[in-house]
């Protein structure tokens, strides 16, 4: 096989050769992705995948290799309080969510005129920080915030109340922070329902709310379920929100994780690590068969 | 408007005002001229922006943050635009599980990330140093360079590639002269978020900023814990802004990238 | 004019293309000669694209060999065999100018900007899309796209261009008018055109000679008189145009026709071997060369009758198309120019038609 085969024609020469013999060399080898994406992989497995790992693996193997941190979870009723706090947090705030997303992504699809105004107020707070977002509720539920002074001023009540630093804070800041999240996927599963389903649904008979319930609805339950999942996910993991508005009472997952590695305990903190991290990919798993889920999920985030 | 959509357009209008009512009033704080956290405020002024500029302590977080997310940029884009434009071509195993890495610090909680890489950055010596929280950001903005590059690669016409070739540009001709220029877009938004990534990140910034690289996030958070005052309300506005106007630069650039 | 030698010459030998067991191109052998349009023409799946991203280099073949003007190209990468190529979704650079995009391949040629310039405006004149240099790609018409892919493949002067269905995405009238232009194109040209579609009707308006592919194979090389009037199987019988099939029982040998038994009548046909008595055979005549012969008919040439009961009538504008049925259930399918001066058929008519001897083929 002769490198340099030259094809004579009239006029014009054949590409330079300088380029052609280092592309050749580099694009047509099948190792050259690899050499490619090696830096980057190596730079992640570095400085997270194995920190991450490493951690992890101090909970099966401090000071041995054994599994009896995770069997003492069973009896740790401070770890079992706190789970389930997470875990109701984290529906709570999922469902309230959804409540309030689905209604919004209706709007976001069926009235086109004020999309992009209410695009940008779903935007505009999804892209300012959480750490900003949580802070605006403090401001909000403080003792001399704006609801209390609103409610004071309203007669409706004689006393500033406790707002900040109660579950119902918690949760009320987290839906405000996730409630994008939600909106989004829903949305675009909307978008992709055929709009002449809904016309056809009408010609038959069907009123605009049992078009909703039995057509819309039913469609848009990917993007419903891909929302969900996010939403969900995200809850369990949160640390910033329930850390400033919840106060140190009923404190989540992530919260006593902080604490544990505050106080240097890392076999429990790794072992509360790793339940968080199952509970996050078991819930991944049970959705991401669902159809229709992965892909609205990938649309919808961000 | 009739009675039946009165109800729906209520409701949403509502949840509209939830949702924007809290950035709203952050703002207003900031101009606010009394010491405490009230609402409304009893006057208006620009002191807590004053108390802001004229802080060394926080100029220098937020100097710190900025260059910081700068250099994250710089790696984070190079890294993950080479990474996206290599996996597309692996073979389907070695994709799905380089994949799996890159992505997963979307999915793993974030607190977990955040002690991971403390346990080893402690050890590394890397706790407390810019650096340390220019490698963790790194990783933390990756996944959205390579989403977003993966994007625009995916709306590239394969036979491009092809038709370039088959004109007599060399492969490394064909990237430069086709490929980069039509994922530029998606670079861009790539980089754009990974600015944003990692100036607005706070749960690793708590563990690895120690004292000696405090991130603007750290020092607000410190602040709120030991006292509410409006400074942060100002620091907040001013970030709120920030990231508003490359957000939304990253919007319309991905608008393009779709059309 | 076209001046031998400005063309290349390409030669396939036994090439082959397999992924694991299936073979895409299944040992295809075939001279190309200097300057001619050739078209590749099969169904989907028979190989004819597969054949020509062989010949550009955009895939190895695992067996067999192809050469360029004498040269073997195999293993030689795409970017270095200066071959015109056009696809079927045009492959225009979106980020550059029509003037950008032509001027491309001359740009890694190292050509000099002025010289440049030159060609691409000669280009485009040679497209008949003088001006329209600056506008991109999104700013123009599917057919202006077209030929802007073509400017593009041909600016280089290469010795042969490739054509991969490139008028598939354009509407039927467009289609036609481009179908003109190329075979103009080509002319004026001289070089060698290989062109692949699926569109048998295109093939025998454009080319010089036409290589029919099956399942990766070849069935038929020949010009598109000869492919159309002695298809040399079923295959390009039905492929090519339309044809009626007439199973028949071989009664003998008449000097150079066959004759055979069908439906109760004596029909003869052309036949390149030499069957023996008792053989059974299939007949195949087209549509178009069959008349009703009832009435004023008349003819000089020998010709083949059949009874046959109409079963259907179809008026499609420029035609009238008639199902018949034969004595023993064959159908036939007659075509015939419609016309106020010809009486249309009715539905259930029992009537005879003729053919000419020299129109019916033994495939």
């Amino acid at each position: 096989m002769s490198e340099r085969v030259e094809i004579h024609f009239e006029g014009l020469a054949t590409t330079r050769q300088s380029g052609a013999r280092l592309s050749r060399w580099l694009s047509w080898r099948p190792s050259v992705p690899l050499l490619l994406a090696a830096p980057l992989l190596l730079f992640m497995l570095t400085f997270y995948a194995l920190p991450v790992l490493s951690m992890l693996m101090r909970s099966v193997n401090d000071p041995v290799w054994t599994l009896s941190h995770f069997a003492s979870l069973t009896g740790d009723t401070v770890f079992l309080k706190v789970f389930v706090n997470t875990l109701i947090t984290s529906s709570i705030v999922t469902a309230g969510a959804l409540l309030l997303g689905y209604p919004v992504a209706l709007s976001l699809v069926r009235a086109p005129r004020y999309a992009p105004v209410i695009l940008v107020v779903i935007l505009l707070p999804f892209w300012t920080s959480v750490l900003v977002r949580s802070y605006a509720w403090m401001v909000l539920m403080g003792r001399h915030g704006l609801i209390n002074e609103a409610l004071l001023a309203g007669g409706i009540i004689e006393q500033p109340l406790r707002i900040l630093n109660t579950p119902l804070a918690t949760q009320v800041a987290m839906i405000h922070i996730l409630l994008p999240y939600m909106v989004l996927p829903i949305a675009n599963a909307l978008r992709q329902i055929d709009p002449s389903l809904a016309r056809a649904a009408s010609g038959l008979g069907a009123t605009p709310w049992a078009t909703l319930r039995q057509i819309t609805l039913p469609l848009s339950m990917p993007g419903v379920a891909a929302g969900v999942l996010l939403v969900f996910v995200l809850a369990l993991g949160f640390y910033i929100t329930p850390a400033m508005v919840g106060g140190t009472r009923e404190i989540t997952l992530s919260m006593l994780i902080a604490q544990q590695v505050d106080q240097l305990n890392w076999a429990y903190a790794a072992t509360l690590s790793v339940v968080l991290l199952a509970t996050a990919f078991a819930i991944i798993a049970a959705f991401y068969r669902l159809p229709g889920v992965g892909s609205a999920f990938r649309t919808g985030v961000r | 408007m009739t009675a039946a959509r009165l109800l729906p357009v209520t409701l949403v209008g509502l949840i509209l005002a939830f949702l924007a009512l809290p950035i709203v009033v952050v703002m207003v704080v900031s101009f606010s001229s009394a010491t405490y956290l009230t609402f409304p405020p009893p006057a208006f002024g620009l002191r807590w922006y004053r108390a802001y500029f004229t802080s060394d302590d926080w100029l220098r977080s937020t100097w710190l943050s900025l260059w910081v997310a700068a250099s994250v940029v710089v790696l984070a884009t190079l890294l993950g635009t080479l990474a996206a434009l290599a996996i597309a071509r692996l073979p389907k195993a070695l994709r799905v599980l380089a994949s799996a890495l890159i992505l997963s610090p979307l999915i793993v909680p974030v607190i977990v990330v955040a002690i991971g890489i403390y346990y080893a950055f402690a050890r590394y010596g890397l706790v407390g140093t810019p650096a340390g929280l220019i490698l963790a950001h790194t990783c933390l903005a990756v996944p959205f360079v390579v989403t977003s590059v993966n994007a625009s690669l995916a709306g590239i016409d394969p036979r491009l590639e092809q038709a370039a070739l088959s004109l007599g540009a060399t492969p490394l001709g064909t990237f430069f002269q086709v490929t980069l220029p039509l994922i530029r877009p998606g670079v861009l938004v790539g980089a754009l978020f990974a600015f944003i990534t990692s100036f607005d990140e706070l749960v690793v910034a708590l563990f690895i900023s120690g004292s000696g690289a405090v991130t603007l996030p750290r020092r607000m958070w410190d602040n709120l814990l030991y006292q509410i005052e409006p400074t942060i309300a100002a620091v907040s506005t001013l970030t709120i802004v920030l990231t508003v106007v490359l957000m939304g630069c990253a919007h319309l650039l991905r608008k393009r990238i779709r059309a | 004019m076209i001046e031998a030698g400005r063309g290349a010459a390409v030669s396939l030998d036994n090439l082959e293309r397999r992924y694991d067991r299936v073979a895409a191109v299944a040992g295809v052998s075939l001279d190309i000669l200097s300057g001619e349009f050739l078209t590749l023409l099969g169904p989907s799946g028979s190989g004819k694209s597969t054949t020509l991203m062989m010949i550009a280099g955009f895939e190895t073949p695992t067996a067999g060999n192809i050469t360029i003007d004498g040269k073997s190209v195999v293993g030689m990468p795409p970017y270095r065999r200066n071959i015109g190529m056009v696809f079927q979704n045009y492959a225009l650079f979106p980020h550059l100018t029509a003037a950008d995009n032509i001027g491309f391949p001359l740009k890694q040629r190292g050509v000099s900007k002025a010289e440049r310039e030159k060609l691409v405006r000669e280009a485009l004149q040679l497209v008949q899309l003088p001006g329209h240099g600056e506008r991109f790609p999104r700013q123009l018409s599917g057919g202006q796209q077209q030929r802007v892919a073509l400017a593009r493949a041909i600016v280089f002067k290469p010795r042969l261009l490739l054509m991969d269905e490139p008028l598939g995405a354009l509407d039927k009238q467009l289609r036609e008018n481009l179908q003109l232009e190329m075979r103009r194109l080509h002319a004026d040209l001289g070089i060698t055109f290989i062109y692949v579609t699926h569109d048998q009707e295109e093939a025998l308006i454009m080319s010089d000679r036409i290589a029919v592919m099956n399942a990766g194979l070849l069935a038929q090389v020949g010009r598109p008189e000869d492919l159309y009037d002695r298809p040399g199987s079923r295959f390009v019988a039905s492929f090519l145009g339309e044809s009626n099939f007439l199973p028949a029982v071989v009664r003998g040998i008449e000097d150079d026709f066959v004759v055979a038994e069908c439906e109760g009548a004596i029909i003869r046909a052309l036949c390149p071997g030499r069957p023996a008595a008792g053989e059974k055979v299939m007949l195949t005549t087209r549509p178009e060369r069959i008349r009703f012969a009832d009435g004023a008919f008349t003819s000089t040439a020998p010709q083949n009758r059949l009874s046959v009961i109409v079963t259907e009538a179809v008026f499609a504008g420029e035609r009238c198309r008639y199902m018949l049925q034969a004595a023993d259930g064959t159908a036939m399918v007659l075509k015939e120019p419609s016309s106020a001066a010809i009486r249309r058929r009715m539905v259930g008519e029992r009537t005879e038609i003729a053919w000419s001897v020299a129109d019916t083929i033994l495939v």
